[in-house]
């Protein structure tokens, strides 16, 4: 299995830098909101010099001199924060890609997001080649005469564009086009590009947190200061550039050149585009069944409308004519399967029918909440030792069922999200002394928000909450992957102690109340 | 993952990563460098585009054929679309360094012929010779070029072709 080991690696270096930033700061976990930040430093700094860059073949170079060592210490540091900045984009969205296949959110549902994404990293690499071609420079003339060579290799162009680049051919007027396309143009089709990317997700935040962009600003900054960004020598048409400083982020395919004839570079990246494009298909993963609603049951509050990660709930006038105004309709081809919106439903109230069969407003097919509350009851019925503790983990995360003992018994849970605030009251109602509910890493949700929803209603934050009169001190919220498997182990160690002494106390309590 | 609880540590290790990151910003921005030419090296490059010659030659119609056309459509010669292919040969310092027969593009072969070459060559003095044939109704080569060039390091030998200004041009790139 070829993803398994990629996982690995992921998760060694999400683990290194939870050491160092926490689950909260960590960049691994917001390199889209990060690649964000970044564009608004590349913005604005652009626009900052936009206004001393001359835009013409005569006055480019010179007048981005004038930026770089008459104003190093506005207009200078700007330039250095816009390559940087452009720089470090590639980064965080080659790590961006790297993640997601890696840890298998590319697949099934996923499709669309994946598939319209690759073709992002490429157009963010265009607009890098045009500002680099602004500065009008001995690697702007690389690149423009690269550039035209790969174009003439296309059956459009037969050479026609090169010779512009050696025969005196460059004017003003094609170098106005190329600001056109890095000023405008190419910005504005990202921006189409990003909107399309993630159209499919709710919730779509595009701010780190501050932290992380303060540190990220600050680090761009010092670079910016210590090692300024420069130009080469003028552009000079009737000379060939001997030695390029190329930038290898952005301009890594033109050394090919010089190896291949341009049309296998085309062959070689078309290849490449294709195949990643076309992961989703050649390792495939058949996505669960996906979340059904009963209309019987469903009050058309909108909580699941309101929780659902991927967009895949709307809400609707209602076609059942019951009193209420609305209902929930599910897109099956955006819907993940992960049954977030079974745990946010208040009908997954256990205490509803205590005898008869569960049916809530929305449901999975695979592990309806009715299945769920019977598993529950099974497992605190067949657990012989002094505790009984219950530990609803998600697939993504550690595996429960490794840690079935006397006193502990795991279930599996598609999502951490899944799982009803009021089902662990139940448990504890029924017999157990505590619950433990374990996702993936804080902040890496397999399906974006399975842990923090889990979080947020267990702390009363968000609908449908834990009820105040559930004993809190048993329940322990708990994440991790597989390689925090100890941690977890050490975790529940301490949790079983604090339930003895919890157990020890209530006994106490009795005794004097008796 | 539980993160460093000595909030100075964790500081100092956020600090590294950023050092890190911003490391590998600064060497991959500008490093390694590409060296394009060697220290006595030149480029050569060939760039121009050329409509070979019709292949065959306007025939002027005659008054009976005239007659058979509407008034309007009657055009006194008949010109087939057609183009010869060109064909192009360099050699320097008796050596041949390119060789090709471009035929006409187009659906009608009547497009013009873009040449491209560039090549890396030895700074200096060359003897440069240059053949042309733009038209199948003649033998062997119709344009030629044949002198003694020189080139300094890293400059660009253009070579281009206008009829108009009496065949091949040799000249250092224009700025």
């Amino acid at each position: 299995m070829i993803i398994n080991p990629l996982k690995r690696v992921y998760l060694a270096l999400e683990s290194w830098f939870n050491l160092s930033f926490g689950t909260e700061w960590n960049p691994l976990y917001h390199l889209g909101t990060l690649s964000f930040f970044l564009f608004w430093i590349i913005l604005v700094s652009g626009i900052y010099l936009f206004i001393p860059f001359h835009g013409s073949l005569d006055g480019a170079h010179a007048s981005l001199e004038y930026i770089t060592h008459d104003q190093w210490y506005a207009a200078g540091v700007m330039r250095s924060l816009h390559r940087y900045a452009s720089d470090a984009v590639i980064v965080t969205v080659l790590l961006h890609l790297f993640k997601e296949f890696a840890s298998g959110r590319y697949r099934g549902f996923r499709w669309f997001s994946w598939v319209t994404g690759i073709p992002n990293l490429w157009l963010i690499v265009t607009i890098g080649i045009t500002g680099y071609w602004l500065v009008w420079d001995e690697m702007a003339q690389y690149i423009a005469v690269g550039s035209a060579q790969l174009m003439d290799a296309l059956p459009i162009f037969s050479g026609a564009m090169t010779r512009n680049f050696v025969s005196g051919g460059m004017t003003d007027r094609f170098f106005i086009l190329i600001e056109f396309l890095h000023l405008l143009g190419q910005p504005m089709l990202l921006m189409f590009m990003l909107w399309l990317h993630v159209k499919r997700l709710s919730n779509v935040n595009i701010n780190p947190p501050r932290g992380l962009a303060a540190g990220t600003f600050v680090a761009l900054l010092a670079l910016s200061l210590a090692a300024p960004a420069t130009s080469h020598a003028p552009a000079d048409l009737g000379r060939v550039p001997t030695e390029i400083h190329l930038d290898w982020f952005y301009l890594n395919v033109y050394p090919l050149l010089e190896l291949w004839p341009a049309q296998q570079i085309w062959i070689l990246t078309t290849a490449v585009t294709f195949l990643l494009m076309m992961m989703p298909w050649l390792l495939p993963k058949k996505d669960g069944a996906k979340a059904v609603v009963d209309l019987e049951h469903c009050n058309g509050c909108g909580i699941c409308f309101e929780d659902c990660p991927f967009d895949a709930i709307t809400l609707q006038a209602r076609t059942d004519g019951a009193r209420y105004d609305y209902e929930v309709a599910v897109d099956p081809a955006l819907c993940g399967a992960c049954g977030i919106c079974a745990g946010s439903c208040p009908a997954s109230n256990p205490f509803r029918t205590p005898r008869g069969e569960l049916k809530t407003g929305i449901d999975m097919p695979q592990l309806r909440v009715d299945e769920l509350r019977s598993l529950t009851r099974s497992a605190i019925d067949s657990m012989s030792g002094d505790l009984k503790i219950l530990v609803f983990g998600c697939e993504h995360g550690i595996d429960v069922m490794r840690l079935n003992g006397d006193d502990t018994r795991g279930i599996k849970l598609i999502c951490s999200g899944m799982l009803p605030p009021t089902l662990v009251e139940y448990a504890l109602k029924q017999g157990a002394d505590g619950v433990m509910v374990t996702g993936c890493r804080h902040n890496d949700c397999y399906y974006r928000f399975g842990n923090l929803w889990t979080r947020m209603r267990f702390a009363g934050e968000r609908k449908p909450g834990l009820r105040g009169r559930a004993e809190h001190a048993r329940i322990l919220l708990h994440g991790g992957a597989e390689p925090d498997a100890p941690l977890i182990a050490r975790d529940l160690s301490a949790f079983r102690q604090r339930l003895r002494e919890l157990n020890q106390a209530a006994r106490v309590a009795v005794e004097e109340a008796g | 993952m539980d993160d460093v609880a000595n909030k100075w540590l964790r500081f100092l290790l956020q600090a590294l990563n950023y050092s890190l990151f911003m490391g590998l910003l600064w060497y991959f921005a500008s490093s390694p460098s590409v060296r394009l030419l060697g220290a006595d090296e030149a480029k050569l490059t060939i760039a121009f585009a050329h409509a070979g010659q019709l292949r065959e030659p306007c025939r002027m119609l005659s008054q009976q054929e005239l007659n058979k056309l509407a008034p309007n459509m009657r055009k006194i010669d008949d010109c087939p679309r057609e183009r010869s292919p060109v064909s192009i040969e360099a050699q320097l310092d008796g050596a041949m360094i390119y060789a090709a027969s471009l035929p006409p593009p187009g659906l009608f072969g009547d497009g013009g012929v873009d040449v491209f070459y560039s090549a890396k060559i030895a700074a200096g003095v060359h003897r440069l010779e240059l053949r042309m044939n733009d038209s199948v109704r003649i033998e062997g080569f119709n344009h030629r070029f044949d002198q003694v060039v020189t080139i300094e390091p890293a400059q660009i030998l253009l070579i281009g072709f206008d009829s108009k200004q009496g065949g091949f041009l040799v000249k250092p790139a224009l700025n």
